[in-house]
């Protein structure tokens, strides 16, 4: 069925002044509908000039869209315009996309974090590309003095069906530009969609693989200065002292300034800073708790001893649940902290002038490194441009402003135009972790085996609530305590890609592995039991939706042809994250005596695929980034300081550990709902799984290559 | 501070540089060739991956005074217009998520392709397990060095 949409007037305001004869259609892309209406001035088609959400269609036929998402990879910027264009019927090989400017009167939610974007845009993008498809169908019928119900369009030309006459989009623009705004569009009908669901490239492949200058650290502007800063070593403490006379004397350097607790070296050039850097003699003394690793793994087991809990969810009578019990389950989970490491360290440009602040650099969240800035400098935001470069990578660390901030500040210190620059090293010591936590399970089981009572307490460090008490199996389970614990620490922690559930969904799964086990059950079996008891009798609230996850449990079984395989062992996992389900099977052989990570099978439910070349990446990315920090990842502290520098000893997958993957994505018709991160919770479950079929072990701490069976 | 002549992509070039400056700074900050990347600067990523003489290197650990009279090649000078079968290949698989480490994993395989036209699965794994990336996008340029390798 195809859908008929009420345009709201207030959401789409037309442009006809364009030099060129075209029509730019001005659309409140990313406001809600009860946001006032565009401001679209007569803006140029290209450049940097007054930005506003449009696509514009030119005499040329060249249609133009700007994209307002930061695009770290995901493939924001060939997703968008593929919505857009599909119900435009354009001519995909005459679509350019441009990034465009953070602009928080005109976008809402130009940000990239939560799998969100996607989700949000889908019906305003529709719309949009249906509302141009509308007014240039009128613009043809006008022209031929025929009804424009006898019109149709068909990759960038409006047809007339009666005489087979044809205009293209081109042609039509100025026209199209004077007729008057539909109050409804009809949207296409899915099985109509020729762009949606197919896979399409990057609109950015040449630019990348020809070395344009495209990310943050590439961006260059005459007189600018180059910036590095020297932060505290180690969490807890603060500067005592700086001598930074032989620095200053450095060639090429400009100046040396201590604010807050940076000590930032200005020069030339990236190399001249960096020599001088390690020139500069500062003191440090302590500034709150040191604290290791060994200090961290007795607090965590402490903790959930002793520690302060929140309740986060509480069903029926655990209490006796677990009195009453057949059989009692207990297992412990950890994790450490992990860092982000994007292949593109933190940088940012920032110049401070009397009239206005420049920022331009790699961020997920403008809009917060604009807001933080206006503050820190107490001027107005309408003072500050933002440009979005593309991000080299992001997995959560570019959520944060502070790298944005210092360059600022910075720049208002020394008043000029400097970029700062992280080294790999500064990344990997600067925070912001993956935050380090325990967890605590234990199962009930009566005498025939079901599963009637189940206990979850998890303790993270600056985790905040590191439990997800809605999530499978709340609901499945008449008894169930749901607890959190936090450790408040001066190591920095933040959003790390799938932010808990990145590791949550590993203790999980496996513990239920470990309850079907002990009960006797086959895991997908248990897994399907447990959700057919949810869906007959659930108990309190239930936030996933049973339907969707109980299919690609049994597409994932069907796919790898779960408990037929001879020769290799599988491992089950199924995760709902962020608005969508993934189902895992991975396949362990052993070789020389140690499990081997042959195989996975993906199976994804994030709704409407919208370019399924994007898809299969953020699905096989988030399994290889998934299995990649379950086996190597590891932040480790000595007296504050991390003991990982640089990927020379934090290890990062490679080519030769990546398993196979096999994908596949559920058609149901639903609306996107995200593939950003859903597809990497289920991965270190699924593995975990698996070595347990094939070796008999269970690994219940990252990374799995300090575990027993890795050893020789 | 010394004046380096450097033969890079074909043209001549200077640069007013330190004599410990590494090779990738000097195209960053002095020359303006942004395409090949800082990844980690101790020769573990790739990314800064660049050819001298034909042969692969990692331009962040090579100081400018070691180039001498080699002939550099970075990405901006690996084909005219971008049409390299290791660049095509790369278009083709729809390798690229961020992008940021492809400049170097490209280099890598056009030095390796050139040497070894024809190459088993197993070497290709073993030449580009030496490159990072972060996006996990290993399958596809795997399939896309292969693809190349049909191609030149």
């Amino acid at each position: 069925m195809s859908t008929t949409n009420t345009t709201s007037r207030r959401n789409f305001l037309k442009i006809s002044t364009l030099t060129s004869g075209g029509l730019i259609l001005g659309f409140n892309l990313f406001s809600s509908d009860t946001k006032g209406a565009v401001a679209v001035t007569s803006a140029p088609l290209e450049g940097n000039g007054a930005f506003n959400s449009y696509l514009s269609i030119a005499g040329d036929g060249t249609v133009t869209i700007f994209s307002p998402n930061p695009e770290l990879g995901q493939n924001i910027k060939t997703s968008f315009p593929m919505i857009v264009a599909e119900e435009l019927d354009a001519d995909w090989t005459k679509v350019k996309v441009e990034q465009a400017l953070l602009d928080t009167s005109k976008y809402d939610r130009q940000l990239t974090g939560g799998s969100g974007a996607v989700p949000h845009s889908w019906m305003r993008l529709r719309n949009a590309g249906a509302t141009a498809r509308n007014l240039l169908i009128q613009a043809a019928a006008a022209r031929w003095g025929v009804r424009p119900e006898t019109c149709t369009t068909d990759n960038g030309v409006v047809i007339h069906t009666t005489t087979g006459n044809k205009l293209t989009y081109g042609e039509l623009a100025a026209e199209a530009s004077k007729m008057a705004l539909p109050a409804d569009v009809k949207l296409k009908d899915r099985k109509d969609f020729k762009l949606i669901g197919t896979a399409v490239k990057n609109v950015e492949n040449n630019n990348i693989i020809t070395g344009k200058p495209l990310f943050g650290l590439d961006f260059y502007r005459e007189g600018m200065l180059f910036a590095m800063l020297q932060r505290p070593p180690a969490f807890g403490t603060k500067i005592k002292s700086v001598d930074a006379t032989a620095a200053k004397a450095m060639p090429g350097i400009i100046d040396v300034v201590t604010f807050k607790n940076n000590v930032a070296i200005v020069g030339k050039s990236t190399w001249e800073v960096n020599k001088a850097r390690k020139a500069v003699k500062i003191e440090y003394e302590k500034d709150g708790a040191i604290e290791s690793t060994a200090d961290h793994d007795k607090l965590l087991s402490g903790l959930l001893d002793t520690g302060k809990a929140t309740v986060q969810r509480k069903d029926g009578d655990v209490d006796a649940a677990f009195k009453n019990a057949a059989k009692v389950i207990k297992a412990e989970f950890q994790c450490p902290f992990l860092s982000h490491s994007p292949m593109e360290p933190m940088n940012f440009f920032a110049h401070v002038r009397p009239d206005g602040v420049e920022l331009v650099g790699p961020t997920q969240t403008p809009g917060r490194a604009r807001t933080d800035t206006a503050k820190l400098l107490g001027i107005p935001e309408e003072k500050i441009t933002l440009q979005i470069t593309r991000l080299g990578g992001g997995f959560g660390r570019r959520l944060k402003s502070d790298y944005a901030t210092e360059a600022a500040e910075l720049s208002s210190i020394i008043k000029a135009p400097v970029k700062v620059i992280w080294t790999k090293e500064d990344d990997m010591q600067g925070g912001s972790y993956r935050p380090a936590v325990r967890y605590r399970f234990e199962a009930a089981l009566d005498a025939s085996e079901n599963l009637v009572g189940y206990k979850l307490k998890g303790v993270g460090i600056n985790a905040g609530n590191c439990t997800r008490e809605d999530n499978f199996p709340s609901g499945a389970v008449d008894n169930l305590l749901i607890e959190s614990v936090e450790h408040i620490s001066p190591i920095t922690t933040g959003a790390w890609r799938a932010p808990i559930t990145n590791f949550l969904a590993f203790a999980e799964q496996s513990f239920i592995d470990e309850i079907a086990a002990a009960a006797g059950k086959d895991p997908v079996q248990f897994r399907l039991g447990l959700l057919a008891k949810a869906k007959s009798k659930p108990t309190g609230a239930i936030k996933y939706n049973i339907d969707r996850m109980e299919a690609v449990i049994k597409m994932a079984a069907e796919k790898s042809g779960w408990g037929t395989k001879k020769n290799v062992s599988q491992g089950f996992s199924v995760y709902f994250s962020h608005q969508s389900y993934v189902a895992q099977v991975c396949e362990v052989a052993m070789e020389s005596g140690k499990p081997a990570i042959k195989k996975v099978y993906a199976v994804s439910d994030c709704g409407q695929v919208i370019n399924l070349s994007g898809a299969r990446q953020q699905v096989i990315g988030a399994i290889v980034d998934g299995m990649g920090h379950a086996m190597f990842g590891k932040i480790s502290f000595k007296d504050g300081a991390s003991e990982q520098k640089n990927y020379n000893n934090y290890r990062l997958i490679r080519m030769k550990e990546i398993p196979e993957v096999e994908t596949y994505f559920v058609d149901n018709g639903i609306d996107p709902t995200g593939l950003g991160e859903p597809a990497l919770p289920p991965t270190g479950g699924a593995i975990a799984n698996a070595i347990f079929k094939a070796t008999g072990k269970r690994l219940r701490k990252q990374p799995f290559i300090e575990e027993e069976v890795f050893k020789a | 501070m010394a004046i380096f002549k450097l033969q890079i992509n074909g043209k001549a070039y200077e640069a007013d540089v330190a004599a410990d400056t590494p090779l990738l700074w000097v195209l960053r900050d002095h020359l303006g060739l942004t395409g090949t990347k800082y990844g980690c600067g101790i020769a573990q990523c790739g990314a800064c991956t660049v050819h001298l003489n034909g042969t692969a290197v990692r331009s962040c650990s090579l100081p400018v005074s070691a180039i001498k009279n080699a002939a550099v090649t970075t990405i901006e000078g690996l084909s005219e217009k971008g049409d390299h079968p290791v660049q095509l290949a790369w278009d083709e698989v729809d390798v690229p998520q961020c992008g940021y480490c492809q400049a170097g994993q490209i280099m890598t395989a056009a030095a390796f392709l050139k040497k070894n036209p024809h190459p088993t699965s197993e070497e290709i794994v073993s030449t580009m397990n030496g490159n990072i990336c972060r996006c996990g996008a290993y399958h596809r340029i795997r399939e896309a060095v292969t693809l190349a390798s049909t191609k030149i």
